[in-house]
């Protein structure tokens, strides 16, 4: 296969997701992140979860306008579930992808969904659990919620690994409604002590 | 048809209830010889004849019986078409000699229908309402040209009129139809209205009336067999292309989409594969069908070879006819389907779902799952009240150090191993039970929800249950749940 090797522009957003490829997010608010994700692509959105997974969307819980382009699929085992995941990517009209597989992909395992995202134009996101990233996934994101002031739902997204850039640490403002967000400014390290005055 | 099905010795009827009284809807020869009529109260009937044994009718099967009747009667003549609730009429103009003879005819069908277990008359004339009258009271053969004379003795109320008529002409001493057939038209019609000068028109010829069957339901199958058996995948693909084609212009005739298909494979020694395949919305699109019976084509095991193939849509549904090629929406939409087909046909379609809400205050109940091939998109309301979880899911306890203090939530709890503390905390919420529903979950009564905000990160929707009993008396109705995480 021939890859475009010109240099892309950089996106405007770090957390724009590079599109046609899959990419990872793990820890406690990795479904926030998948919300987050999902608001900022257009079409239909599959979201894929193991059957015996007790959590599910809640339909009023989720952002506005999310719900009716939501389509949830509860495979059984763990290879309906990655060949669910394949079939979705490779549809032209679904729009993102979420999948929660069970255990670590294999590198052959990602690298079939990497062609898939690819052939399908798609863009995919695997939930994963600590420490079961998949060598052949774009990005990976270490997504925590963060306690913050009040009236700030603060969530601190750190990009562990990434193919094409470099990596990065934010905590973020995002109430979990719409597609907005607010980048929380980093309290400055004082490195010599404050001069006093006069 | 209930009589051959569990047979019973003597005088047999069958009932149906009108009002609040049961009437003899259908009685047998031994019932008829004993003085049982139709129509009679069946509390008469058991004064009649005491030993009488019943059941009540069931109207929906005779239809049914009647109408695979109507299909075996085909052998007969080309039109064959129902006669009321309980008789066919057949045009059998032209078909007698093929039998040799009227007589012949008559006698074949009698000896098949004893031999079916069905009593029967029949009668043959040459108008419709002669043959109809002829068949209710003894049946028999009118040759042509006697017509006037061989339906002459019968009584007018052979003639399909209706009761009140008959009873006028009897009144008036027309009993017989050979009595009104030399009588002057006019007279009679201004009399008795212009219904039995149609009938008696009808019954003698003067006046047309075709025999006009009821068209066939259509059947969606069409099959193959081949003069050697096949046995390479690819073979069978291509005939399996033959007969969705064939099947796809079938349904396109009548406006028709297939909603579930099913592909027999017979094998040479006899034994049936059976591939099925269900569609996401009503189709007709032969490639796109034959790309879904792909897998299950290739899990068939062909053993010596395969001589047959025959394929049938099982279910249809009204499909109109559509634009081809109406853009790139109408495109999507059906890149859309054929993905739900795929994934429902190896999942299972009850495992591709869609949220849609429902009309509930209870958390689990404020949305369906529904399967995304039998639903469409329903826009959810805009959201109002208290903020909600984007991720349910089943209650779990939490286990405390210490009770809270009552009306608030707990300051440290431990949920899924993890030692939290709660920062902030919103609510209570009250959330009752809906007790028109007996829910399990919900028996521990009303529950009053928190929004917490942890110290280390996680937000939760907790929640206690003030009406319970606790096991002791000191924590009771200090039990924590946990049942959502906030984004």
């Amino acid at each position: 296969m021939l890859h475009d090797l010109r240099k892309k522009p950089e996106p405007a957003s770090p957390f724009t997701l590079a599109s046609h490829r899959v990419h990872e997010a793990g820890g406690r608010g990795r479904r926030a992140f998948a919300l987050f994700q999902a608001l900022r692509h257009a079409g239909p959105i599959v979201w894929i979860v193991p059957d015996h997974i007790p959590e599910r969307p809640l339909l009023s819980g989720l952002p506005q306008g999310m719900g009716e382009r939501l389509i949830l699929l509860t495979p059984k085992g763990r290879t309906d579930l990655i060949w669910s995941v394949e079939e979705t990517l490779r549809a032209a009209p679904v729009g993102f992808v979420v999948a929660e597989p069970q255990s670590a992909l294999t590198l052959t395992e990602g690298r079939r969904l990497q062609l898939a995202a690819e052939a399908g134009q798609t863009t995919g996101l695997m939930l994963i659990r600590e420490g079961e990233g998949c060598p052949a996934s774009e990005t990976r994101w270490n997504c925590e919620p963060a306690a913050g002031p009040s009236d700030s739902t603060l969530q601190r997204w750190s990009l562990s690994k990434n193919k094409k850039g470099t990596n990065g640490d934010w905590v973020i403002d995002w109430n979990g409604a719409s597609a907005a967000f607010h980048m929380v400014s980093e309290a400055g390290e004082r490195c010599e002590p404050q001069t006093v005055p006069g | 048809m209930s009589l051959r099905r569990c047979p019973v010795e003597g005088a047999f009827a069958l009932t149906l209830r009108s009002g609040n009284a049961d009437h003899l809807h259908c009685v047998n020869e031994a019932a008829l010889a004993r003085g049982l009529r139709r129509g009679m109260p069946l509390a008469d009937a058991r004064a009649v004849c005491p030993d009488v044994s019943t059941r009540p009718a069931d109207l929906a099967g005779e239809a049914a019986a009647l109408f695979a009747l109507r299909r075996w009667a085909g052998r007969y003549a080309p039109m064959v078409a129902r006669d009321g609730s309980e008789g066919l009429i057949a045009d059998v103009s032209g078909v007698a000699h093929l039998f040799g003879g009227e007589a012949d005819m008559r006698a074949d069908l009698h000896a098949r229908l004893d031999r079916a277990g069905l009593a029967a008359h029949s009668a043959i004339a040459g108008t419709r309402g002669a043959a109809h009258a002829l068949a209710r009271h003894g049946g028999g053969i009118i040759a042509d040209g006697t017509l006037a004379a061989g339906i002459g003795r019968l009584p007018v109320s052979a003639l399909r009129i209706d009761p009140e008529t008959a009873d006028g002409l009897a009144r008036v001493g027309l009993t017989r139809i050979s009595d009104i057939l030399g009588l002057p038209r006019a007279p009679l019609s201004r009399r008795f209205g212009p219904g039995l000068i149609l009938r008696l028109d009808q019954a003698i010829g003067v006046q047309p009336e075709p025999v006009s069957p009821e068209a066939e339901p259509p059947h969606f199958g069409v099959r193959m067999s081949l003069p050697e058996a096949i046995g390479l995948q690819a073979d069978v693909m291509a005939g399996l292309d033959r007969l969705l084609e064939r099947l796809c212009a079938h349904l396109a005739r009548h406006r028709q989409g297939a909603r579930r298909m099913k592909l027999e494979l017979r094998r040479v020694d006899g034994e049936t594969a059976q591939v099925s395949i269900g569609l996401a919305r009503p189709m007709r699109d032969p490639v796109r069908i034959a790309a879904l019976f792909q897998k299950g084509v290739e899990e068939v095991d062909a053993g010596f070879g395969i001589d047959a193939l025959r394929l049938s849509a099982t279910v249809t549904e009204p499909m109109a006819p559509e634009q081809i090629g109406a853009g790139p929406a109408s495109r999507a939409e059906d890149a859309l389907s054929d993905l739900v087909s795929r994934l429902g046909n190896r999942l299972g379609f009850d495992r591709v779902l869609r949220l849609q809400p429902a009309d509930s205050l209870i958390p689990e109940r404020s949305f369906l799952t529904v399967p995304v091939a039998y639903s469409t998109p329903v826009q959810s309301p805009a959201r109002r009240g208290p903020p909600r979880p984007a991720i349910l899911f089943p209650p779990e306890p939490l286990s405390l150090a210490s009770p809270p203090r009552p009306g608030h939530p707990p300051a440290r709890f431990r949920w899924r191993r993890m030692a939290l503390s709660t920062l902030r905390a919103a609510g209570p919420e009250r959330i009752s039970p809906e007790w028109w529903f007996d829910d399990p979950a919900w028996r521990s009564g009303l529950r009053d929800y928190w929004r917490i905000e942890t110290q280390e990160g996680p937000r939760l929707w907790l929640f206690h249950t003030p009406q319970s009993q606790g096991w002791q008396g000191a924590d009771r109705g200090q039990t924590w749940y946990a049942q959502g995480e906030f984004a």
